[in-house]
């Protein structure tokens, strides 16, 4: 009956938490300091700016007090990539060169990621909502982008556990390692999902924000298609009853 | 007291026919609705609160008919589905009982009592800042219940609020339902649940067969099914 | 343009479907031995949100868990997520996806009625292979400084894998098309 309070397996599980300044600068800020040097640093193969900026990353992390293993925990997934890269650069252009492409790959990764780990998740969001803001006159519209959002997260645990359940129930029919048997049922079970969440939706908020006396779900006008002349319900049919 | 007409309603999907011509008025405070499976009840249930428009005929709520008023509808009439991981809709407990307060533009300190009130009046408030996906099978629908009623609608639509629950917290939706204020409709395989109802509808293809008290109501749509 | 209003089902699909590219990444990968790289099913995801939501909920479907991962959540196949992932040398087929899922989408969306297994195979080969590559190597070679033929030539490992993925995936569309023949209608 009770709860298991898990922070670890609620969404924004990757920020850590902390007080120092890189936790208390602003998202925007962080956000555009790594723009720039992203674009900065493509432009250049010098060791001293490059290994300079790698030095700053690292002082950053001591700032943040991030331990260097959560850096190689976010470098380990590329080496086979890396390892391949300096191994090219080297042996076709020259060592100083394959030294510098790998130090500004292994840079711009790390600081990025300590942008990821000083700032909270909703804190993102609220930076890319408002990011957004201006983008209204082309049709974006912040909140649904906020709905977007949330609905993702509130619905990543369901459609893993979904995942889990569909797994299971074919690897007892023996189908365990049927991609076919495993997608489909997963993608039905989705798509059904997905029409009873909308439906809560419209019933919990009273429709979108922009029509207020249209019903909710305005019959769609069907237009006509060659061949499809069946294939058109804009109302799914109705559930078990 | 929510009084709900529906007259004539005929509701079509494609080449399927829900509902035959379905007429009938609720007034009461406690209503029941069984049938079997396919017997077009889950859609009976879905034009009270205009989820679903009558293909022909008409539903009207306290004089708001619900093909002009979508709405207003539902902001009167509330409604709790049979698979609250469905309804919930926001990653946080508190976020997502707020979700229907998000049209109505209250002050946030408004907004935050609100919240309180209901969550406490479920017995939830101990897991406001909780991820929803945490939460046991039987708070998850009080969670429901919780965000379908922080509007305070005047009624509250169940589609099997119970079915998908385990005994024990089955008969603690059902005494939840049984001890709330506002006009409840509630449709069901768990006759139990009507036990202390005030009017029960049998349906079956698609019309009413029975419209009776419970007990009268459960003895024919018993013998009807055996 | 008002006809570009977004429906509150289509915000729904595009947030399920980014919630099932992130379920995708917990299926284990499978190792052709001949080949040696892993295959995973995730970006059979690309290929899936593209063909069943169409252009508009497809593309925007990726780009959604794009931005989950930004904003550091470990959604990536073998966990990865965080900014970082978008800086590194492979980033650039995760923004081929976006691309690849929209081409995919509009070609399903046109042929839908008549949508058959080699027809739905060639349209993911076009968008979730040739695009996704297209945008992928040059990213690649540019984050690397290796040539772009070198990178190409690197990338071919992967080619089979991916085939394989948009068989399943034609396969899989074809089905669904029967299951929910309105899949898509044009939103009103």
């Amino acid at each position: 009956m009770s709860p298991t309070p898990s922070s670890e397996s609620h969404a924004p599980a990757r920020t850590r938490p902390g007080r120092s300044p890189l936790h208390r600068m602003p998202a925007g800020i962080k956000l555009l300091v790594l723009a720039a040097a992203g674009t900065g640093l493509a432009f250049t193969t010098s060791l001293w700016v490059l290994g300079g900026a790698l030095a700053l990353t690292g002082a950053g992390y001591a700032i943040a007090r991030q331990p260097v293993r959560r850096l190689f925990g976010v470098i380990r997934p590329m080496i086979w990539l890396l390892v391949p890269i300096f191994l090219v650069q080297g042996f076709m252009e020259s060592w100083i060169l394959a030294v510098a492409i790998v130090t500004r790959i292994i840079t711009l990764v790390a600081l990025a990621q300590l942008v990821t780990l000083t700032t909270p998740s909703d804190t993102m969001i609220a930076v890319i909502t408002r990011a957004l803001t201006p983008f209204r006159v082309f049709g974006v519209h912040p909140g649904k982008v906020a709905l977007a959002i949330s609905l993702a997260l509130r619905f990543l645990p369901v459609i893993g556990g979904l995942a889990q359940e569909v797994r299971d129930a074919q690897r007892a029919r023996g189908l365990g390692h049927n991609p076919l048997a495993l997608a489909l049922p997963l993608l039905i079970r989705t798509l059904r999902m997905a029409g009873d969440v909308t439906d809560a939706i419209e019933a919990r908020s009273g429709g979108d924000d922009d029509e207020d006396a249209a019903p909710a779900r305005t019959p769609v006008p069907v237009t006509p298609r060659a061949g499809s002349a069946a294939a058109s319900s804009p109302a799914p049919a109705p559930r078990s009853s | 007291m929510t009084t709900i007409e529906v007259t004539d309603v005929v509701k079509r999907f494609e080449s399927f026919e829900a509902l035959k011509g379905v007429s009938v008025t609720l007034a009461e405070k406690r209503i029941g609705v069984v049938g079997s499976n396919g017997s077009g009840k889950s859609t009976f249930a879905r034009l009270l609160n205009g989820l679903v428009l009558p293909t022909r005929g008409s539903v009207v709520v306290d004089g708001l008919d619900t093909a002009k008023a979508g709405k207003a509808i539902r902001r009167r009439v509330g409604f709790v589905f049979q698979n609250p991981d469905n309804q919930i809709v926001f990653p946080v407990v508190e976020e997502d009982v707020a979700f229907g307060l998000k049209g109505l533009k209250l002050p946030r300190d408004e907004r935050e009592s609100l919240v309180d009130t209901v969550l406490s009046r479920y017995g939830l408030e101990h897991l406001r800042q909780q991820p929803a996906h945490t939460l046991s099978g039987g708070q998850k629908q009080l969670l429901a219940i919780a965000g379908a009623l922080i509007t305070n609608p005047a009624c509250v639509v169940f589609d099997e609020p119970t079915t998908l629950l385990d005994l024990r917290n089955a008969r603690m939706i059902a005494r939840t339902i049984r001890e709330m204020e506002q006009t409840v409709i509630v449709v069901t395989h768990d006759l139990a649940l009507l036990n202390e109802f005030d009017r029960v509808l049998v349906f079956d293809e698609g019309r009413i067969l029975v419209d009776d008290a419970p007990s009268a109501a459960l003895a024919r749509y018993v013998e009807r099914m055996q | 343009m008002k006809h570009t209003v977004v429906r509150t089902k289509d915000i729904v699909l595009i947030a399920l479907f980014a919630a099932l590219m992130a379920a995708l990444a917990l299926f284990p990968p499978i190792t052709i031995p001949a080949l040696g790289v892993p295959i995973t099913a995730q970006s059979m995801g690309v290929m899936l949100s593209g063909a069943i939501l169409g252009a508009k909920r497809g593309g925007l479907s990726i780009l959604l868990f794009l931005l989950l991962v930004a904003i550091g959540l470990p959604l990536l196949s073998g966990g990865r997520g965080g900014l970082g992932v978008f800086f590194g040398p492979t980033a650039g087929f995760m923004f081929g996806w976006v691309l690849g899922a929209v081409l995919i989408g509009y070609l399903h969306e046109r042929a839908w009625a008549t949508i058959e297994p080699f027809k739905s195979f060639l349209y993911c080969f076009l968008g979730g292979i040739v695009v996704v590559y297209a945008i992928g190597i040059p990213w690649a070679s540019v984050n690397t400084g290796v040539s772009l033929v070198k990178v190409a030539v690197g990338s071919l490992a992967f080619i089979p894998g991916d085939m394989l993925k948009a068989g399943l995936t034609a396969l899989a569309v074809v089905a669904i098309r029967k299951a929910f023949p309105a899949m898509h209608q044009p939103a009103a």
